[in-house]
């Protein structure tokens, strides 16, 4: 069966919230009934149908072909199934989604995978500030699954992640790790200032020393462990990195000490 | 007695009779195979029988680099008990004192069982609140601080109750080097079987024993059937030629993998034939009466 397919008639003149358009939200609908979804809000919010042209009927497999920054919050809550948008996306992307695959041939806006608790989310370009962290008012961020940026991301990476795994693969802005709580983060290329500022527990995994460290992270030697092993492998059997990152013996700091100093910048020597 | 025989040597019509068990398995890694080796032989030392030592343990293959769940080289251990209570007790205190104190060394889980045994959930503790928890793949893993960096082990690992212990063989021969070598040839053949392990000492046990005795408490005594210098004084098993008998006991992880490390066993022994190894085969039963699981010879040959 092909996929349900959302094809963008034309840019809107309107933020929308895409939030209804999961696989579990759409099964069983009809085409009809799909058309008449409200994606803006307001008086003159739009339906689906005035936006998108569609086509195929799985809709276990979401399609949405052409994007806009004024996309947000796609596949928000989604427990299962797959979308995959093929165009930039605005915010909160895969925002508390706690399973499926959500995988965007584009840009993000900020707060990508929000919240999340499980499933995967790929952006195939770069993503805007607070990438798995969490909105104004909440505790925590990230709380499991894994979220990769293969582009750039910009700050606050992760910020209150609580558990799973994040990686950005062509470098990231300032407080990567900010406010973490556990859980891991990698990021390869080049990473900004002060990662891991206030971070409580858990692992931020570079592929080269951090330049600008908080200085209430200590170094901790570059003793040889089976950890750094294990988790090359992983990352290389998920198609998240296409080589080890950290390779057998990592330096590490331990941080951040203005906390409890219970997490640890793990990372590659060498470079 | 029936016998057939195979390339001059004896083989009993007789079968081997053993036990359903709880078994589990965990893989142990180190920098070298010589240490994770190490770390291997000493946590399953003194785990010969149950009777005495509340397991029986060793190890079960080597495992290269590509194999292991780290990157380095490795070994799997099996460990067989009559509970899961005991099970947990012995992988406990065994990892404890054995694993977790060898120099460089990893566990991970060798076992995806029906119910989960806690490894690293019980170690943890030994951080001291520096011990890190991560979780990925679908797995958990204990990060525990120690002097030579850390020690890595997986949560937990996996149990079976589908395990059985007590496959044997038994290799009769003119002079204990015949049996020694007979015997040497099939735990050789039988090491090459995955999910079957020998937990006596180099896999061979010299004191084949029968169900109780003359001795009240006594659960097992001698088998003086099979024991050479009482062969004129009772009911014995053994003929004029036999001086030396020696015995391998089988724990598998299914009834299936026991069957095929006998006759790995059998073949290696048969293939040696009766000039250099033994004279004749046979096996341990106590009438079928005992045990769920029968290995007739006669089935396994080659």
């Amino acid at each position: 069966m092909k996929a349900l397919t959302f094809s963008l008639i034309a840019e809107p003149d309107q933020r929308l919230d895409l939030t209804p358009l999961t696989p579990a939200a759409l099964t069983g609908l009809t085409v009809s009934q799909i058309e008449k979804l409200r994606l803006g809000a307001g008086r003159d919010g739009l339906l689906v149908g005035d936006v998108f042209r569609l086509s195929g009927k799985d809709a276990n497999n979401v399609v949405i072909e052409g994007g806009s920054a004024r996309f947000d919050r796609i596949g928000a809550g989604m427990a299962s199934g797959h979308i995959r948008v093929n165009g930039n996306i605005g915010s909160q992307a895969g925002r508390k989604m706690s399973g499926g695959a959500v995988m965007i041939e584009g840009n993000t806006g900020d707060h990508a995978g929000s919240g999340m608790s499980g499933g995967r989310v790929e952006i195939r370009g770069n993503a805007g500030n607070n990438v798995g962290g969490p909105v104004a008012g909440e505790l925590t961020g990230m709380e499991g699954g894994v979220l990769i940026v293969r582009g750039k991301a910009g700050d606050y990476v992760g910020d209150r992640l609580r558990r799973g795994i994040i990686a950005v693969l062509k470098g990231c802005g300032d407080y990567a790790g900010y406010r973490m709580i556990a859980g891991t983060i990698v990021v390869t290329g080049r990473v900004g200032a002060m990662p891991g500022y206030l971070m409580k527990r858990g692992s931020l995994l570079f592929d080269r020393r951090p330049e600008q460290l908080s200085p209430t992270f200590v170094p901790c030697g570059e003793p040889e462990i089976a950890f750094s092993g294990l988790f090359d492998r992983y990352l290389v059997d998920e198609n998240i990195t296409d080589r080890p990152l950290l390779g057998p013996r990592p330096g590490r700091y331990g941080g951040d000490n203005a906390v409890s100093g219970k997490g640890e910048i793990l990372y590659r020597r060498g470079r | 007695m029936q016998q057939l025989t195979r390339n001059g040597v004896l083989i009993d019509d007789t079968f081997a009779e053993a036990f359903g068990m709880r078994a589990t398995a965990i893989i142990i890694t180190a920098p070298t195979l010589k240490w994770a080796r190490q770390a291997a032989i000493t946590m399953t030392g003194y785990a010969t029988s149950v009777i005495g030592c509340g397991c029986e343990a060793a190890i079960d293959i080597d495992l290269d680099e590509s194999k292991t769940p780290d990157g380095r080289p490795g070994c799997r251990v099996m460990i067989f008990a009559m509970s899961t209570d005991d099970l947990q007790k012995q992988l406990k205190s065994r990892l404890g004192q054995c694993v977790l104190t060898s120099p460089g060394s990893a566990c991970f889980a060798g076992l995806e069982g029906s119910a989960p045994l806690d490894l690293g959930n019980s170690l943890r503790y030994f951080g001291d609140g520096w011990q890190i928890s991560k979780k990925f793949g679908g797995r958990h893993y204990w990060r525990v601080p120690v002097m030579d960096g850390e020690f890595l082990c997986e949560a937990t690992t996996g149990l079976t109750k589908s395990a059985v212990g007590g496959g044997n063989l038994l290799f009769l021969a003119a002079d204990n080097t015949k049996a020694l070598h007979a015997a040497e040839q099939a735990v050789a053949a039988i090491n090459k079987v995955p999910g079957a392990i020998m937990p006596f000492p180099g896999g061979i046990v010299r004191s084949g024993s029968k169900v109780g005795g003359k001795y009240k408490g006594m659960m097992a005594s001698t088998n003086d059937a099979f024991a050479p210098t009482l062969r004129g004084v009772v009911n014995s098993s053994l003929s004029p030629e036999v001086n030396a008998v020696l015995e391998i006991v089988i724990d598998g992880e299914t009834s299936d993998a026991v069957a095929a490390a006998m006759r790995a066993g059998l073949k290696a022994a048969i293939d040696l034939g009766p000039k250099k190894g033994a004279l004749r085969i046979s096996a341990g039963n106590y009438g079928g009466k005992l045990g769920k699981f029968h290995y007739h010879l006669k089935d396994l040959l080659p």
